[in-house]
């Protein structure tokens, strides 16, 4: 603790080319590049997959599949097999992320497809039966009422996302990893613990984060219902009570 | 109108949904397709707005086959109401009630103008307007699925069970409103149940189906309960056709009686002197309208709510024979009590009178 305090009490430590802002900036920009990548591929996937109801086998393949690959062994392969053909930082920054991308598209194609799965059979038809074209059902009730799962997926997309990127620095790229790499090449064990707190939160602010957006996006009317449910009688139109006795 | 020509659906796997199914629901009618599950009520029905697509023969609305036109533009002139409501979970019931409105262009405003409309027309809260389905009751969110199918005034309605999924009191009282929304309204309806009750209630014409899709019998609810066509609907139909089945048969002038009553909050030995020996004294109101009946000789002090037998229904003078013999069945005093149509009390009828009057008319049993 005292360590991790006195590391974060040094000014010198914050600023400059390999300060911790760079390193928080660096570590967000990989996280931000990587949850995009990850939603441009696998949340239209999973959508469609929800939507048409084909191709299930491969949500389930895919999301148990990559849960048992060695992140770290795919990014030595990565650099191994793309790292000659980059130029530059790129050749390291490139394999980075993708396999941070392998790591974040289960999460957010099981949210999406299980988002629209998971949609009232009902509603949906009703949505048809009232004249929407699939495309229309898709956009105003299957992709709004998968908006909750959906989120679901994202945040434990990005959680993990922010904890593994400190990946990144075993390639010599930057991020917070390197507090965590470099602090153990010199013994510094402040510097390390400074990185995995650092991390930590930054994980938690991400994560509250979309919590607040998806608070503004989602419907309340998806939202599980508040406590007041008990059905005030109304005095204007009164549903009958049930009959006593 | 809508027009059945020897419309077949058959599944890949074989199963014959509706076999060779061919009637008219007429303009401005409720047309009833009942039977048991398997029969190909709901896809005969759901042919209709091409939600299922025929395998043979046609469908047309007003002498236009729907298989020529564009499906969604078809579904938009046909009101949809089904089982549990379907609403949207994610939108507000006046956006909900909004949907086909919004779907056909109208601009915002004139489409949740019309909505609250028909929000108040169901009998719902305005208040409610802002709140989201699932912090509605069964019974409203179904009245908000009738609203939502009325929302563009289309000519044509399409219902499969919508009433199945509330509790008995709650639905008696939506098909009553249904009712009274339809001689408004004059829509021409196609409405699914399993329950032969409902159909007999609300149906203009019944068409009972058989398991395998084809017609057992198409004809009106009285009709139908006094001449099931064969063994297969006559089962259907269940016991007591006969009794049911004056229903609709409208009450002849009935010999009404006076009946002594005494007015709620008399005291007993008022009671007793109106009573005259009877074992049995109706009750009644300052309007005017009875409220039960008591015994006077077990009164004590006055009479009071919690004196009254309330077993005894009470029929409408010129309603149907059945509600009339009812009255005089379940009165303790076995004397029926009509009222008129203000709610005040006609007179008793007793049930042999009843009988008599059926067998003078004769509802055309079998």
């Amino acid at each position: 603790m005292n360590l991790l305090l006195e590391y974060l009490g040094d000014p010198a430590h914050w600023t400059g080319a390999d300060g911790l802002l760079r390193r928080i900036a660096e570590h967000l920009l990989y996280t931000a590049i990587t949850l995009a990548i990850a939603a441009l591929i696998a949340i239209p996937l999973g959508l469609w997959i929800g939507h048409t109801g084909r191709g299930r086998v491969v949500v389930v393949n895919i999301v148990n599949g990559v849960r048992s690959v060695p992140t770290l062994g795919l990014l030595f392969l990565a650099v191994l097999l793309l790292g000659p053909r980059l130029p530059g930082d790129i050749a390291f920054l490139a394999p980075s992320i993708f396999v941070l991308v392998v790591l974040a598209i289960p999460p957010l194609l099981a949210g999406a497809y299980a988002g629209v799965d998971e949609v009232d059979p009902q509603a949906r038809d009703a949505a048809r039966g009232m004249g929407m074209s699939p495309w229309q059902v898709l956009v105003r009730v299957e992709i709004p009422c998968a908006l909750p799962l959906l989120f679901g997926g994202l945040r434990s997309a990005a959680l993990q996302v922010v904890a593994t990127a400190t990946i990144a620095a075993a390639v010599s790229v930057g991020g917070l990893g390197r507090l965590l790499i470099d602090g153990q090449a010199v013994r510094d064990y402040g510097q390390m613990a400074t990185g995995a707190v650092i991390v930590g939160v930054l994980a938690l602010l991400v994560d509250a984060l979309l919590a607040l957006v998806q608070g503004l996006v989602v419907s309340p009317g998806l939202k599980p219902v508040p406590a007041l449910r008990t059905r005030r009688p109304n005095a204007q139109h009164p549903e009958p009570a049930p009959q006593a006795g | 109108m809508i027009t059945f020509t020897d419309v077949t659906k058959v599944y890949p796997d074989g199963t014959i949904a509706v076999g060779g199914l061919s009637l008219t629901a007429p303009t401005g009618r409720i047309t009833v397709l009942v039977g048991p599950s398997g029969c190909g009520k709901t896809t005969s029905l759901r042919m209709i707005n091409r939600m299922i697509e025929p395998t043979s023969g046609s469908i047309a609305i007003d002498g236009r086959d729907t298989a020529t036109l564009n499906a969604t533009e078809l579904r938009r002139g046909i009101g949809y109401v089904i089982q549990s409501g379907g609403l949207f979970p994610h939108r507000t019931i006046l956006d909900n009630i909004a949907t086909v409105p919004l779907l056909l262009g109208w601009d915002k405003r004139r489409a949740r103008a019309t909505a609250l409309d028909l929000l108040e027309r169901m009998g719902l809260d305005p208040a409610l307007a802002r709140r989201y389905p699932n912090q509605l009751s069964g019974g409203q969110q179904q009245r908000v699925g009738v609203a939502r199918a009325l929302a563009a005034d289309p000519p044509v309605m399409l219902m499969d069970e919508p009433f199945s999924a509330v509790d008995p009191q709650v639905r008696d009282q939506l098909q009553d409103e249904f009712l009274r929304l339809q001689a408004e309204l004059g829509k021409t309806i196609v409405f699914v149940t399993h329950d032969i009750d409902e159909a007999v209630k609300l149906g203009d014409q019944i068409a009972v189906l058989r398991v395998g899709g084809t017609l057992a019998q198409l004809a009106s609810p009285d009709r139908l309960l006094a001449d099931p066509a064969d063994d297969f609907v006559a089962d259907f139909l269940g016991r007591d056709r006969g009794y049911r089945g004056l229903a609709f048969a409208p009450a002849p002038a009935l010999p009404l009686r006076r009946e002594p009553t005494v007015l709620l909050g008399s005291t007993a030995d008022a009671a007793r002197a109106a009573a005259a020996g009877e074992t049995w004294l109706l009750v009644v109101d300052a309007a005017g309208a009875p409220v039960g009946w008591v015994e006077p000789d077990r009164l004590a002090g006055v009479v009071t709510a919690s004196d009254l037998h309330r077993g005894g229904t009470v029929a409408r003078v010129g309603g149907s024979l059945r509600a009339a013999l009812d009255a005089a069945l379940s009165a303790p005093s076995r004397r029926g009590v009509l009222v008129d149509e203000s709610g005040r009390l006609a007179g008793t009828v007793r049930a042999h009178e009843v009988l008599e009057a059926i067998e003078r008319e004769g509802p055309g049993g079998p």
